[in-house]
């Protein structure tokens, strides 16, 4: 819940110095108006003011996402509506969440047929939804894919979603830089994966072996779990049976975290370190602690949901980002995952997810 | 009639020789193992840690493996063991729950897993249910409240019950104190199974329900009990893995009805009733266990590891019915 305030205020903030640029440059928001013909009123407040956070047309967003059975996905479904329950302008029509793709692409049909303003989705599987998020967006819906992509950019209009391949490269530059540090030759790096299978999966390994391999570095062992507690307890007891002497964990995810670092704590060693990844609020609070070997996290964070949500708004108001040139949203937005150690802990806490 | 005599005769030694022959398998295929894992990672398998950290793993789910054993043998069966287990370790580690200290978080736990053991059992017996279904709508109702309780969140053991995680971090003579839980519950299953009226009445129940009947058996208020004994199980089970991960959750125990299922069956207990060993059952755990071990010391990864658990269940069954065939 508190991340919202601290995002939005972030959000106005940047609204407000954009406004002032705005006003400085002598532009306006004009432009931005002009497809929504009902939307003059608001239009004009919106260039009065240069800030998109102003009320402007009514829009109706809908909003479908996987069932939350992570922490990771309870923070997408919640943060979305919070962040829509900001806007006196946005009616929030969020569909049951599900992790069944017929039921998700039943649900997205039902959105279709209600005719809302844009979609907001987050696939169970951008591969199986794209079919649905298509038929969308030929009926005339943006569609806002968050995260999971669509195979075909004729079904989405913006894709918003965090860098898996970068949460990678940040956790081995850390990881590398602070062993080059400890003059460690030879290090024994062990990386705890989510579900193997999951191209994202693939992604975050690739990029922690590539940033490793600057420093001359390679991962020694690898393995999945299934991202839940239980199978990062399982599978950390086993390699930390395999490896006498461990210098560095990468596990990639929080919330399986839990159960890696009770499976150490079980095992009673501390001779590594250990990131963490996505960014949990528990995670930080460890960091912050300093009382186990978990050194820092890499941000893969949920308020990606919040911004969505906030897309959608602008799409269908047809404003542009107001730090931006451009009259329109853009086409794909990368979050950048950031690396939270204990030196700047206080400032990610606030983001961090509750597992 | 002279000719039934025989025949029967001839079935008890029979029977007995199948109730071993399965025990010879498994120790066969756990020594099997054992070389795998000395051959391919001398250095870490055969340690003291490596060994404990197997039976540790092999706790949580043996644990449920025990009442699973006593419910197929009753002749019926319980899909709801995962799900049952996810909903106690929820309810145990709540906030509520949580300010009334570890004993009432224990309490609640094993409360919990009984209360819907014996929701399933009334079921079964007074409501008349086939077992698959009454237990598979728990299974999905349980997950489904579980989720509701948890706001679909991990729920961490907080500083001040550390208590129950201790259960896992302390050691009496080099065993994590959930071995010993462990083996407590096998101990005592095993008593109640081959040493109690109780235990026979199982065998009987599972064997032949009318004949139990016919004998004074009150065979529904037996099914229920057996039941409310898994799910008893499943509220002890709760508390080991919140041990071990310090954390109560609704993804705890997924598919651990097809895990402790399949330790059943490999163990040489009749999925139709009427027979099967607790000791079975164990061996047929830890071979499933010492399988996830080797893949992990030796980086394979886990699919694999799924095709071989597989393919174990499939030889095991054949070989127990070429057993039987053998036989007669």
């Amino acid at each position: 819940m508190t991340q919202t305030p601290g995002r939005r205020g972030f959000l106005l903030g940047g609204a407000v110095l954009g406004a002032g640029a705005l006003v400085s440059a002598c532009t306006s928001n004009e432009p931005a108006a002009q497809p929504g013909a009902a939307a003059p009123a608001a239009a004009t407040t919106a260039a009065a003011t240069g800030g998109n956070d102003q009320p402007g047309t009514q829009v109706t967003i809908g909003f479908s996402a996987p069932a939350a059975d992570h922490g990771w996905i309870a923070a997408i479904a919640k943060n979305a509506e919070a962040a829509a329950k900001q806007y006196s302008d946005v009616v929030f029509k969020p569909v049951e969440p599900t992790n069944d793709i017929n039921q998700q692409i039943s649900a997205v049909e039902s959105l279709i047929q209600a005719k809302v303003d844009v979609l907001v989705l987050l696939p169970n599987d951008g591969q199986q939804l794209n079919q649905v998020a298509r038929q969308a967006m030929d009926a005339g819906i943006p569609v806002v894919n968050l995260d999971r992509v669509f195979p075909d950019k004729l079904s989405y209009r913006t894709w918003i979603g965090g860098d898996n391949y970068g949460m990678g490269v940040a956790a081995g530059h850390y990881i590398g830089k602070t062993l080059k540090e400890k003059g460690v030759s030879n290090p024994v790096i062990v990386e705890i994966q989510g579900i193997a299978t999951l191209p994202l999966t693939q992604d975050r390994s690739k990029g922690f072996a590539d940033a490793l391999k600057g420093y001359g570095f390679s991962v020694t062992a690898k393995q999945d779990a299934q991202f839940t507690v239980e199978s990062g307890t399982e599978v950390a007891a086993n390699l930390l049976q395999a490896h006498k002497k461990i210098d560095a964990i990468w596990n990639h995810d929080d919330d399986q975290g839990i159960g890696v670092l009770a499976a150490i704590k079980e095992a009673n060693r501390s001779e590594f370190i250990m990131v963490g990844g996505a960014g949990s609020a528990n995670a930080m609070r460890e960091i912050q602690s300093g009382s186990s070997v978990l050194a820092a996290t890499v941000t893969y964070s949920p308020t990606m949901a919040s911004s969505a949500i906030k897309l959608a708004r602008l799409i269908a108001q047809g404003k542009g980002m107001s730090d931006l040139t451009e009259n329109q949203v853009p086409q794909s937005i990368t979050l950048a995952s950031e690396t939270v150690t204990k030196d700047n802990v206080a400032t990610y806490l606030p983001l961090g997810f509750e597992s | 009639m002279t000719e039934a005599t025989p025949t029967s005769v001839a079935r008890r030694p029979f029977l007995g020789r199948i109730g071993e022959v399965p025990h010879v398998g498994l120790v066969a295929a756990l020594v099997l193992l054992a070389i795998v894992g000395l051959a391919t990672r001398p250095e870490n398998f055969a340690t003291s840690s490596n060994l404990v950290s197997i039976l540790a793993l092999a706790s949580t789910i043996g644990v449920i493996t025990v009442g699973m054993t006593f419910v197929i043998i009753g002749g019926g069966i319980d899909l709801s063991v995962g799900a049952v287990m996810a909903l106690s370790s929820v309810w145990a580690t709540t906030l509520a729950t949580q300010s009334y200290g570890p004993v009432v978080m224990i309490l609640c736990a094993v409360l919990v897993g009984t209360g819907a053991g014996l929701v399933n059992g009334f079921l079964i017996s007074y409501g008349r249910m086939v077992p698959f279904i009454a237990t598979l709508a728990m299974l999905v109702a349980a997950r489904g409240l579980a989720q509701r309780m948890s706001g679909q969140r991990t729920q961490l053991v907080q500083q001040a019950n550390t208590a129950i995680v201790e259960l896992s971090t302390t050691r009496v003579l080099g065993l994590p104190l959930l071995v010993y839980v462990f083996a407590l519950v096998v101990a005592l299953g095993w008593i109640l199974l081959n040493r109690t009226t109780f235990g026979r009445r199982t065998y009987a129940v599972g064997g032949n329900p009318e004949a139990a009947r016919l004998a004074g058996i009150d065979v529904r208020r037996h099914t229920m009990l057996l039941y409310g004994l898994s799910g008893l199980c499943c509220g002890i089970a709760a508390v080991l893995i919140m041990a071990r991960t310090t954390t109560g959750s609704s993804t705890h125990g997924d598919l651990y009805e097809l895990d402790a299922i399949a330790a059943v069956i490999i163990g040489g207990t009749l999925l139709s009733g009427g027979r099967g060993t607790i000791i079975g059952s164990i061996l047929g755990l830890l071979i499933f266990t010492v399988i996830t071990n080797l893949f992990i010391l030796n980086g394979l990864n886990t699919s694999d590891q799924l095709i071989a658990k597989g393919l174990i269940i499939v030889v095991a069954v054949l070989m127990q019915r070429r057993g039987a065939l053998t036989g007669t």
